[in-house]
């Protein structure tokens, strides 16, 4: 087996996370952008897990499977962040019925969003309608 | 090239491919659809680099629960089911950027490791790596527990206004 | 061996004690005030009596206080008849000046705090005398220096005062400078800062010639601004500002005599380094020959009677620098004796006409004929009239210089020679014009001169005669003033004043000092010979010019003989401007620069920091005010080129 195969691919793979990640303005997009910068790393960290079981077979070493834990691991974690992230998402699209990350204002409440959002932000208050529940 | 190396090419292309198709699709919906071949297609190369248990998890937690959150989400922020104009920026930095990195750390793995081979060793038994985990890696573990909780009750708060807010006032 | 080493230490513990109790009184209790500090003074001199009545030889007695690792600081006493005599003299001229005070000082608001002061400097100076340890010398040379400044900036409604006190301060604290150098250096250089055993170490040779040197001149700028000597003197005549009775305490048995003193102490240091007494002889002459001309000019008394102890110091010092010790100390204590005189009679001169300027005296000798008598006699002693104290401390250094070899020797005598025409000129002036000649109107209300003057009622016109706590101790100091010349004539008053023998010195402590015997010969002070007329002769001179060119117009001032070098004279050669212009101003504006530099540069540096801190923060604030979306850019953006530098420093290509 050849390592590099994998590692490239993992390196593709981020390098495609990234772009999204810059490119997309969809809150949605941009989360599934990050998916696959974590599939990128947790490809690295199995194929690294292979590679040194290898390495340590050969040197009679013991196996150990650090990199497929981690990868669990990350797994959990994106998870979590997942649902995190798309609860954010969904109080963002209540607030300024968009999901657009350009929106989000960073500063202070007190300055209001750049006029082309304004029509579509309507800050305050959320209305019951922007909740489908 | 051995059969392993095969699959991984194969299953690589796949993934890069859905991959792009993910961040540069105009339709919300099928970006989520390609992330779900994406995530495939990794599983798979999970399996070829005996990693069982990854590979699982992968096809049950990714495919499985992200991904649908993930469409939940469209549904519910009303997105477009055809395809939108808005979804992207200017893609020069974007592309500056993300190829930068892509393309930069796909030179240093070419650069370290070359067109070596490496041998196999032992596949990945569920047994074993149970064992790591909740021998070594116990504590991560619990801490990890924790996370998902706090995540859990965080999405909760977050998502309902209803919850956060006192005596009627509704943040923003 | 009698030893009174405690009782030595109570010397200067009893004026203390009284100005510790009168500075713990309120301000106005003159009356407890006036006796504390006159019974201070008068404890302190009939202690000192008695230590000299019973004494037998030196001693001392060493109290440790403080063992900085290898150094030891003691409070140490060393008794020796010239410290005594010296003491003496102070605690006359002390007791004089405190009873003189009682009435001179009569309207004061602050006589409390006067009074301590005096007592305060009274201890100091006592301090100075005993004291067997540098670092105690030290203490009591730097209570002086504070004392002066307190004293000479006591009368608040003078305008001078304050800058006088400070100049007085400042000047002096150049020279304590190099005082302070020159006493860790010999404390260091000779492991101990006893003076015995520093002295026993510089005569042994333990210390390096060029630490001696360096040591001994910074001794040297202590003593010179001290003593008043070229060019650390322009702070006496100024320091006139303070009250009368507290010049005659500074210029006749003080703070001045106070560096002779120590000049005399240490003797073995100024004539084991070579070259340092050299400097001294040349200071000495420089300084006789400008007070002298100085005060022909001056018209205030007070000034003039101030240059005449600069010059009168200069004497001292130029006896030091030729080796005539015993002499030098001897016209110490006659100087003493008929400048407190001279001091305390210009008060009672200037109390009684309200000006401190001689053009508003004149004919006083029949309003004020005791004080007309008791300065007559101080006149005569300070010119050197025979048979009068001055004349054979003055012929004893003249004497001395024309016997020594060396050029030094010739030039202090040639300087000397000169100062004594010159003094006995200045002192005819001031004479004349003081108590002869038509009374003249006193200063008109309202003038400036009224501010000058220093204390009475400055409205009562008439000339009023002098109280009795004033004119006795005018009167009583004629008495030394007139008779201590004949000191000389005793045989056992000679060795009285010999400076302390390291060896023998030391050898009451160090155990088995074989150091070698300095040779400091037995000197004399009476010459009775051909040689007297030399002076008498210059005396004779300097009263026949200044008398004939009064005589011509006796409203006149004498001093216009000096023709266009007069306001020279007066202005005591530009020394005062030219310190200005060389030492202040640079120093300022070496001050405004570093303030500007402060203000500009290091507090630029601190302003800008937060400026440029803030101004920042803004920018970054701006940056983190955009959108998500750069944000994220940026962050990626930098993660990349985080790791573009790391791959590229970091040798993996």
């Amino acid at each position: 087996m050849r390592p590099v195969i994998p590692y490239v691919i993992a390196a593709l793979l981020f390098g495609i996370g990234v772009y999204g990640v810059l490119r997309r303005r969809h809150a949605i997009l941009l989360l599934m952008a990050v998916e696959l910068m974590l599939n990128a790393v947790n490809i690295v960290l199995v194929t690294a897990a292979t590679t040194v079981q290898a390495t340590l077979a050969a040197a009679g070493v013991g196996t150990p499977y650090t990199g497929h834990v981690f990868a669990l691991f990350i797994i959990v974690i994106a998870a979590a962040e997942v649902g995190v992230g798309l609860a954010i998402v969904l109080q963002l699209f209540r607030l300024r019925s968009s999901a657009a990350v350009d929106t989000v204002p960073l500063s202070d409440p007190d300055p209001p969003p750049d006029a082309a959002h304004a029509t579509a932000a309507e800050p305050d208050p959320p209305t019951a309608e922007a909740v489908p529940r | 090239m051995t059969v392993a190396d095969i699959l991984l090419l194969a299953l690589g292309a796949v993934a890069v491919g859905a991959a792009l198709l993910v961040v540069t699709t105009a339709h919300v919906v099928r970006a989520g659809l390609y992330l779900v071949l994406t995530l495939g297609a990794v599983a798979g190369m999970y399996l070829v680099l005996a990693a069982e248990l990854v590979a699982w998890v992968q096809v049950l937690i990714y495919v499985g629960a992200v991904v649908v959150l993930l469409l939940f989400a469209v549904m519910l922020t009303r997105a477009p089911i055809g395809a939108s104009a808005d979804l992207d920026r200017p893609a020069g930095p974007a592309m500056l950027i993300g190829g930068g990195a892509g393309l930069g750390l796909a030179a240093l793995f070419i650069d370290a490791y070359r067109w070596t081979a490496v041998e196999f060793g032992e596949p990945g038994r569920v047994g074993v790596l149970g064992e790591e985990i909740f021998g070594n890696w116990v504590l991560p573990f619990e801490v990890l527990s924790v996370l998902l909780l706090a995540a859990l009750i965080g999405a909760i708060i977050v998502s309902r206004p209803d919850i956060g807010a006192r005596n009627g006032k509704v943040p923003h | 061996m009698t030893t009174h080493a405690p009782l030595a230490m109570l010397l200067p513990a009893i004026p203390f004690a009284a100005a510790l109790v009168t500075l713990l009184l309120p301000q106005r209790s003159r009356a407890v005030a006036a006796t504390l500090g006159i019974a201070g003074a008068a404890g302190a001199l009939a202690l000192t009596l008695v230590l000299l009545l019973t004494f037998d030889q030196p001693y001392g007695g060493y109290v440790e206080l403080v063992r900085f690792g290898e150094l030891a600081v003691s409070f140490g006493v060393r008794v020796d008849t010239a410290a005594l005599l010296v003491a003496v003299a102070t605690g006359v001229v002390a007791l004089a000046v405190q009873v003189y005070s009682v009435s001179y000082l009569h309207d004061d608001q602050r006589y409390a705090p006067y009074a301590a002061q005096v007592s305060l400097f009274t201890a100091a100076m006592l301090l100075v005398l005993v004291a067997g340890d540098l670092i105690v010398l030290l203490v009591g040379w730097e209570v002086m220096g504070i004392c002066s400044y307190l004293l000479i900036a006591h009368d608040r409604r003078l305008p001078a005062a304050p800058g006088a006190a400070v100049k007085a301060f400042l000047v002096t604290r150049v020279g304590d400078v190099g005082f302070w150098l020159g006493i860790i250096l010999l404390g260091v250089g000779a492991g101990s800062f006893r003076i015995a055993d520093v002295l026993a170490a510089v005569t042994a040779g333990e210390i390096s010639g060029t630490v001696l040197t360096v040591a001994a001149l910074g001794l040297l700028a202590g003593v010179a601004g001290k003593s008043a000597q070229f060019p650390l003197h322009t702070w006496l005549p100024d320091a006139m500002a303070g009250p009368t009775p507290i010049s005659a305490l500074i210029h006749a048995a003080t703070m001045v005599a106070a560096g002779i003193y120590v000049v005399f102490r240490l003797y073995p240091v100024f004539s084991g380094a070579t070259g340092v007494l050299a400097v001294l002889g040349v200071m000495a002459a420089v300084t006789m020959l400008l007070g002298a001309l100085a005060a022909t000019a001056a018209e205030d008394i007070k000034r003039v009677l101030a240059w005449s102890t600069v010059s009168q110091l200069a004497y001292m010092a130029g006896a030091l620098a030729i080796g005539a010790t015993a002499a030098a100390l001897f016209h110490l204590l006659t100087h003493a004796a008929f400048k407190a005189l001279l001091f305390l009679g210009a008060g009672i001169v200037i109390h009684a006409v309200g000006t401190n300027l001689m053009s508003g005296m004149g004919g006083l000798r029949r309003a004020l004929p005791a004080t007309f008598w008791s300065m007559t006699i101080g006149l005569a002693a300070l010119v050197g009239l025979p048979p009068l104290a001055g004349f054979w401390s003055k012929d004893a250094i003249l004497y001395a210089a024309s016997g020594t070899a060396g050029w030094v020797a010739a030039l202090v005598f040639a300087a000397g020679l000169a100062t004594v025409v010159v003094t006995a000129w200045y002192a005819t002036r001031l004479w004349l014009r003081t108590f002869f000649g038509a009374p003249r109107p006193s200063s008109q209300e309202g003038s400036p001169l009224q501010a000058m003057a220093v204390s009475g009622d400055p409205s009562s016109k008439p000339v009023h005669g002098a109280p009795p706590l004033m004119l006795w101790p005018v009167v009583a100091l004629a008495v030394p003033s007139a008779l201590l010349g004949f000191a000389a004539f005793a045989e056992a008053f000679v060795p009285w004043l010999q400076t302390p023998d390291p060896v023998e010195w030391a050898g009451e402590y160090v155990a088995g000092a074989q150091a070698p015997v300095p040779v400091l010969a037995e000197q004399e002070l009476l010459h009775i010979g051909v040689f007297m007329v030399v002076p008498v002769a210059a005396v004779a001179l300097g009263i026949v010019l200044a008398w004939a060119m009064w005589r011509r117009d006796t409203a006149a001032d004498p001093a216009r003989l000096l023709g266009p070098v007069r306001p020279v004279f007066a202005h005591a050669f530009y020394l005062d401007q030219v310190q200005h212009a060389v030492v202040v101003r640079p120093v300022t504006a070496f001050a405004r620069a570093v303030r500007r530099t402060d203000e500009v540069v290091v507090d630029g540096a601190v302003e800008g920091t937060g400026r440029g801190t803030l101004g920042i923060g803004a920018l970054l604030a701006r940056a983190h005010r955009g959108a998500v979306p750069r944000a994220v850019a940026a962050v990626l953006g930098g993660a990349l080129l985080f790791g573009i530098v790391a791959v590229t420093l970091g040798g993996a290509w």
